[in-house]
């Protein structure tokens, strides 16, 4: 069998079985995690608590939230396509998983004797790959308005995909700089090389392009549009409900853990903790906190900012944040090299 | 008179009685961008502090909201704490009173055997129908023995209309105090 891609260490089939249960099993607790945080914390930005009636201190929340959604009754229009009304959302939940498996939690570490990469698989193509999932993730949505057969659906899947192809663009393009740094594309390499330096320092404006279009890709406000429950009825989620919209509602938060993890391994400097150098085993848990106060970010800017009128949202992601991203890299390759 | 500056001499210049705006730059651009950012930390700012400062939710049930002294809650019917007689009369003022017409009255007469208020006659029947009841408190002026008053309760809510009549001898129980009253200065 041919590789698709480089990989820069594997291990014997089983480990990696094994790893990649682990990383999904841990990866997909914070989902509900994210859940509750984000209603907690959006009261608590606004003078209120959030949910705490369901267990202690409302912990309950998320479960209570998703096992109403799973015994609802599993809806569809009549003029509806199907299987492809059931395969979209699984798609966004695919794609949002599989991007987790480029995350690096730590180096290869040695456990009980086997050299093991606590991270799902290290390929050189690294940044690329997750660029791939993500082109992919918006068929989730665009297939899933579109099959539903309403109108509505469509133009919100058709806002949606739009969204996502501009604002794409920008935070490829943001990255562009930190891979000329490194001089390679693997994840992990590219978290050895912020050792001494993470790059959110020379790459300030490279992440703060990240961000934005890293919160425009997650469709999470103020860039919202796609769903817009307030004033567009929402979008292309109008006809689900039930484990579907579970499923939509799930991929989102697991998108934004990813793009997390993301930021915390391109900019943050991964597992690195300036002037430290703690034991191995701590890594993945700096990870994990790295990645929870980047989501408290996110919350934040959720609780703050108002959504965008859509022409706002283009013209802001061509007009403004791709020139940026455009100079942005091409003064980082001048000073790369002359350097 | 106008307190801005006059425009600068334009093809178009408005007169006096209109009001000259100050804008900041227009949206877009490098000057929008930058205030747009700037804004943007102003409100994280401000958000922020909300964090900080921490909730401000009663958590109702458990924790009640307290009333002002003259707060206008459920009625109370008063008796003559040295004799225990019942200061109403049965003269049907506060059933007069009422704009929503929802006080019953029936009186009869005090006997020597059967005494129950210290005139000469007594409530035999007092009903208040709380479903229709407005908390105007016309009844509590009108009463000229202060037999009846406002309490502090505003907690009645129930699964039956019927339930909500309370007669004579529940607004004359002990009312259960379910409402903190408000300390002097709150």
């Amino acid at each position: 069998m041919t590789a698709f891609a480089e990989v820069g260490y594997f291990e014997p089939w089983w480990v990696q079985l094994l790893k990649g249960l682990v990383i999904f099993a841990v990866v997909f607790q914070l989902v509900p995690v994210v859940l509750l945080a984000e209603r907690k914390l959006l009261g608590r930005f606004q003078n209120r608590y959030g949910p705490n009636r369901v267990g202690p201190f409302g912990a309950f929340q998320p479960i209570a939230d998703i096992g109403k959604l799973l015994f609802k009754e599993q809806f569809r229009p009549r003029n509806s396509i199907g299987w492809l009304h059931a395969a979209a959302p699984a798609i966004s939940m695919l794609t949002a998983v599989a991007t987790m498996a480029i995350i690096p939690f730590s180096d290869t570490v040695d456990i009980f004797g086997t050299k093991v990469g606590l991270y799902g698989v290290d390929a050189s193509i690294g940044i690329l790959f997750a660029f791939a999932f993500g082109g992919i993730a918006f068929y989730g949505l665009m297939l899933g308005g579109w099959a539903s057969g309403s109108k509505f659906s469509f133009l919100g899947s058709m806002r949606a995909a739009a969204q996502l192809i501009s604002y794409e663009v920008s935070q490829g393009l943001s990255l562009v700089g930190v891979v000329m740094m490194a001089g390679t594309l693997s994840l992990t390499e590219i978290v050895e090389a912020q050792k001494g330096l993470w790059y959110v320092v020379p790459q300030f404006v490279g992440f703060l392009i990240f961000t934005v279009a890293g919160f425009a890709e997650t469709n999470r406000p103020p860039f919202d549009l796609p769903e817009a429950d307030a004033e567009l009825v929402g979008g292309y989620n109008t006809e689900y409900g039930g484990g579907r919209f579970a499923a939509y509602f799930a991929a989102e938060y697991l998108n934004v853990v990813v793009v997390s993890g993301l930021a915390v391994t391109l900019f943050l400097g991964g597992w690195q903790i300036p002037f430290v150098d703690p034991p191995t085993w701590v890594d993945p848990i700096v990870v994990i906190v790295k990645l929870l106060a980047f989501v408290f970010f996110f919350i934040w800017i959720r609780a703050t900012l108002p959504r965008l009128r859509y022409d706002q949202l283009m013209s802001f992601g061509w007009k403004i944040l791709l020139p940026l991203a455009t100079l942005n890299a091409l003064v980082t390759a001048i000073l790369v090299v002359i350097w | 008179m106008t307190p801005y500056p006059s425009p600068s001499p334009s093809p178009w210049s408005p007169g006096d009685d209109v009001v000259a705006v100050q804008r900041g730059p227009r949206p877009g651009g490098a000057g929008g961008t930058y205030r747009a950012f700037g804004e943007t930390l102003r409100g994280l700012k401000t958000t922020f502090a909300r964090l900080v400062e921490g909730p401000t939710t009663k958590q109702y049930p458990e924790e009640k909201t307290a009333v002002y002294p003259r707060f206008r809650g459920r009625h109370k019917l008063h008796r003559f704490e040295d004799t225990g007689l019942e200061k109403c009369v049965g003269c049907s003022l506060c059933a007069a009173a009422c704009p929503a017409d929802c006080i019953r009255v029936v009186a009869a007469e005090n006997t020597p055997e059967n005494r129950v208020s210290a005139g000469e006659r007594y409530a035999a029947v007092y009903e208040i129908n709380l479903s229709r009841c407005i908390f105007c408190g016309y009844c509590e002026t009108a009463c000229p023995f202060d037999a009846i008053t406002m309490g502090h309760d505003y907690e009645m809510s129930d699964y039956n209309r019927s339930d909500l009549i309370f007669t004579k001898e529940m607004l004359l129980a002990e009312p259960l105090e379910r409402t903190p009253l408000r300390a002097a200065g709150e």
